[in-house]
């Protein structure tokens, strides 16, 4: 194993923005900010509608925001083909769903409310994740 | 006011997800490749979070309820079973295959990127998909 790209303080001032998101969240409307539980529910359920779908624009506009404060660009660079992707879509999509949470649902969220639930679910796809990214290198 | 919190609240989370780079799917399957060239900043984000979040759950829970709302609402499910476990490998699996979640994967919308529209149209087909086949589990 060799050390690559790490970037902790950027890191650790991005999660520090992202746990305060959390925390306004929760003191001021009292839920849990899960990613994949906003967006499906946005899609599925008309309770809390407009302050899901007001929560998922702020996402798209958070970036924006920080490119015209810094002036910087944001570089992201995906190099999957367009079935694979779509593939994955599906089983984030139904996975997270089944589950009750992602990275931030259940990888924030509840570990911060030491939730063992949330605990057992990050281990796993942490794990599965890490078996994935293995085996697609050794293919 | 409780609009105007989830809008604000949307807009840090996406800033921190740019700051911290979670953005980019290279930089999350970067920490992914932990048998390879390792970028450990995935787990800095993650500490980062939890210290200013997890207080705020710890002093606040046992207020009667929150500022804008009439109540906490979260549930207390605490069964671990067969679904969390399926759940979470298919969501890593997913994952790993493309380093895309769904927080990254919808703020990276800002930047009309072809890839990540297709990724999110068909993470949402996943999401009616659980919903119709009845797997949701609503809770964490």
């Amino acid at each position: 194993m060799d050390i690559v790209n790490f970037t902790p303080v950027s890191a650790f001032l991005g999660g520090s923005l992202i746990g305060l998101a959390v925390a306004l969240f929760f003191f001021f409307n009292g839920r849990l900010i899960g990613i994949s539980g906003i967006a499906s529910n946005f899609l599925t359920t008309k309770n809390n509608r407009l302050d899901n779908f007001l929560f998922l624009l702020g996402l798209i506009i958070g970036p924006i925001v920080y490119k015209l404060f810094t002036q910087e660009e944001i570089n992201i660079s995906i190099s999957n083909s367009f079935f694979l992707l779509g593939v994955a879509g599906l089983l984030v999509g139904s996975g997270t769903r089944t589950s009750g949470g992602c990275t931030s649902g259940h990888g924030i969220s509840g570990i911060s409310r030491f939730s063992l639930r949330s605990i057992v679910a990050t281990v796993t796809f942490m794990i599965v994740g890490i078996l994935t990214v293995l085996i697609k290198n050794t293919i | 006011m409780n609009r105007i919190v989830s809008l604000i609240s949307g807009i840090i989370f996406g800033i921190g997800l740019t700051v911290s780079q979670m953005i980019d799917p290279a930089k999350v399957l970067g920490f992914l490749n932990i048998f390879g060239d390792w970028d450990p900043s995935l787990a800095f984000v993650m500490i980062g979070a939890l210290i200013v979040s997890s207080p705020f759950f710890h002093l606040f829970k046992s207020n009667k309820k929150p500022f804008f709302a009439d109540s906490f609402s979260y549930s207390n499910n605490k069964e671990l079973n067969k679904k969390l476990i399926i759940g979470s490998s298919l969501f890593g699996a997913g994952w790993g295959l493309t380093g895309l979640c769904p927080g990254p994967a919808i703020a990276s919308l800002a930047l009309l990127n072809n890839s990540s529209i297709v990724f999110v149209v068909a993470m949402f087909i996943g999401f009616y998909l659980a919903k119709f086949f009845d797997l949701t589990t609503q809770a964490r």
